[in-house]
């Protein structure tokens, strides 16, 4: 179901125009106060904007004088706390959606086991909210958005409030459920865009200031915001030995969030700061070195990126003139296998 | 905070003066007669009809207050201000000055006394006029006590409950009932406490017929003139409830989410 959204919302200084198609997950990327969870709030019904208009399929949401209830509209909204309802235990929260719709008790209560089972939580079935981790929560909030068969999901931050142990997994979960599904993810997290999302929206002020396909946005951010977040290195192949196997070759050793069959498709991730650079092959702990050729040199802050055709480095001014880098040089880029992240 | 010393003065005279004529009235109870006191005929039959009637208020404080609640919490409109003030007056007016407003309005020549003559209806001096009493001055507990609730518990669950398809019926029915249900309880003992201690606006409005609208407060009232005794043994009683109330309120406090 595609969305169309053109908006303003005069007391947050929202000024907003964009299509999510259908069966896409577009990310909304921002810093804090950019009216990135404004746009979702009024997609989903729970503030009006001034002027604007929205459609999801056929449906109008709002503009042409039509204003549309949040029940009537389909857009489950998941935010960073869970908000489960604490009286009802796991399964009643997971089957209010098809409950409010009408459903009969047995049959919202078996779609509720289902959903369980899809977000790895059938255990949870009988216990109440207050007994839940927040991660467990979190799943839980994910099951019961999705029991409600919305035409689009709405997740905003759904993983800021986590603890960074459970949040490799819960990421892996989302992407799981958000295939083939007409999503928008609200983050400050540039690897929640790189891995959930098709298409990239930053927002910065209430406007947007920067879209596209999430790999272009990333690689080559032309907002202030983009380049802060954006960056990070990203190489893809097929998981082997518990690392990644690239297409020239290259086996990058990283930490896998969920065990991965090898031959699956697989991505390694590190940040740019975690990457050294050095002119002879280092050697020492066992890290992973990639030998490369510099192709550019863009200054960051303080800092100076250090790209190559794969993979970039944030070093120092001083280091870049110790080195003598430019252009044209060789070099051989180490990143310890604790900095890498690997995902399916 | 550090509370100065000084302050315990005032508190521990404040603590006497509420305490000390309970236990003075606690004093001056006969116990060898005191089943016998409380379990005459005028005596029973006063207690069940500020049972009956108080029960029946207390139904009728939820069935408007529940809403009016609803209306000033989660609605915004213009004159609100104006219009929780006035759902406040009966908790601040004189019981006797309610009585006689109601009276002017559903007495035989109110305002809508005709309107209740059409339908056959008899109301001053009678078992519904208590009941009417009672509502008028017990459903501000209700209101105040709910609204109080409903404002803490907050609109985030039922925002979710909304974007998960819940027309706003279910989401009251489902999310936002339950979660201030402490917040309802309590209001309902309180209202019901308030119904049976209610005297004023009975005189008033309903009088003191045996049986018909004698409520306990007025059976106490009358019988301070003829059997003091008896009027001290009722009192106890209604001491105990006042007591039990108060228990009530805090439990369901305390267990509040």
């Amino acid at each position: 179901m595609s969305l169309h959204l053109e908006a303003t919302i005069a007391d947050r200084d929202v000024d907003v125009n964009f299509d999510v198609a259908n069966g896409e997950t577009v990310a909304i990327l921002g810093p804090n106060g950019a009216g990135k969870s404004s746009v979702l709030a009024a997609i989903a019904g729970i503030l009006r904007p001034e002027t604007g208009r929205a459609t999801l399929g056929d449906d109008v949401l709002f503009g042409d004088g039509i204003w549309k209830p949040a029940h009537l509209r389909g857009t489950a909204l998941l935010s960073q706390d869970a908000l489960l309802f604490p009286h009802l235990d796991v399964t009643e929260n997971v089957a209010f959606g098809p409950r409010s719709a009408g459903r009969s008790r047995a049959e919202s209560r078996s779609a509720a086991t289902h959903w369980l089972s899809e977000v790895d939580a059938s255990e949870l079935a009988d216990l109440k909210p207050s007994q839940l981790s927040g991660g467990q929560a979190q799943r839980i909030g994910v099951a019961r958005a999705l029991a409600a068969e919305p035409k689009l999901l709405l997740l905003d931050e759904p993983m800021a409030a986590l603890d960074i142990t459970v949040v490799p997994a819960m990421r892996q979960m989302i992407k799981r459920v958000l295939m083939d599904r007409t999503a928008i993810i609200v983050t400050h997290d540039a690897l929640d865009a790189a891995l959930l999302a098709d298409r990239v929206i930053v927002m910065d002020r209430g406007r947007i200031v920067e879209q596209g396909a999430t790999k272009d946005v990333l690689a080559r951010p032309r907002s202030a915001f983009g380049a802060r977040i954006a960056g990070l290195n990203l190489m893809s192949g097929v998981a082997e030995d518990g690392g990644v196997r690239t297409p020239d070759g290259s086996h990058v050793e990283g930490l896998c969030a969920e065990p991965i069959g090898d031959a699956e498709t697989a991505v390694a991730v590190f940040s740019p700061s975690a990457v050294s650079v050095y002119l002879e092959p280092p050697s020492g702990s066992p890290r992973n070195v990639f030998e490369a050729t510099v192709t550019e040199l863009e200054p960051i802050g303080a800092q100076v990126r250090v790209r190559t055709a794969e993979v970039s480095a944030d070093i120092t001014v001083a280091a870049v003139a110790d080195l003598k880098l430019m252009p044209g040089t060789r070099v051989y880029l180490s990143v310890k296998a604790s900095e890498v992240s690997i995902y399916a | 905070m550090q509370v100065p010393r000084w302050v315990l003065i005032p508190t521990t005279v404040g603590a006497a003066f509420i305490v000390l004529p309970l236990v003075a009235m606690a004093a001056r109870v006969d116990w060898g007669s005191f089943f016998s006191l409380i379990s005459s005929d005028s005596s029973r039959t006063a207690l069940w009809l500020s049972l009956r009637t108080s029960a029946v208020s207390t139904v009728l404080c939820v069935l408007l207050g529940v809403p009016m609640a609803l209306v000033l919490a989660r609605t915004r409109f213009r004159g609100q201000t104006l219009v929780r003030s006035f759902v406040l007056l009966p908790l601040v007016l004189p019981p006797v000055v309610g009585g006689i407003a109601l009276l002017y309005t559903f007495g035989r020549k109110g305002l809508l006394g005709e309107t209740v003559d059409v339908l056959g209806l008899q109301i001053a001096f009678s078992t519904t006029a208590v009941v009417i009493a009672q509502t008028f001055v017990a459903l501000p507990f209700m209101v105040v006590s709910l609204e109080g609730a409903l404002r803490t518990a907050g609109e985030r669950y039922e925002v979710v409950a909304a974007t998960l398809g819940a027309r706003p019926t279910t989401v009251l029915r489902r999310v936002t009932l339950p979660l201030v249900l402490p917040g309802l309880a309590a209001g309902a003992v309180l209202s019901f406490a308030r119904a049976l201690g209610e005297f004023g606006a009975t005189i008033t409005f309903a009088g003191s017929l045996e049986g018909v609208t004698r409520t306990l407060p007025l059976e106490i009232y009358l019988q301070r003139e003829v059997d003091p005794d008896a009027a001290v043994a009722l009192s106890l009683v209604l001491v105990v409830v006042a007591v039990l109330v108060i228990g009530l309120v805090r439990g369901t406090r305390s267990s509040a989410l």
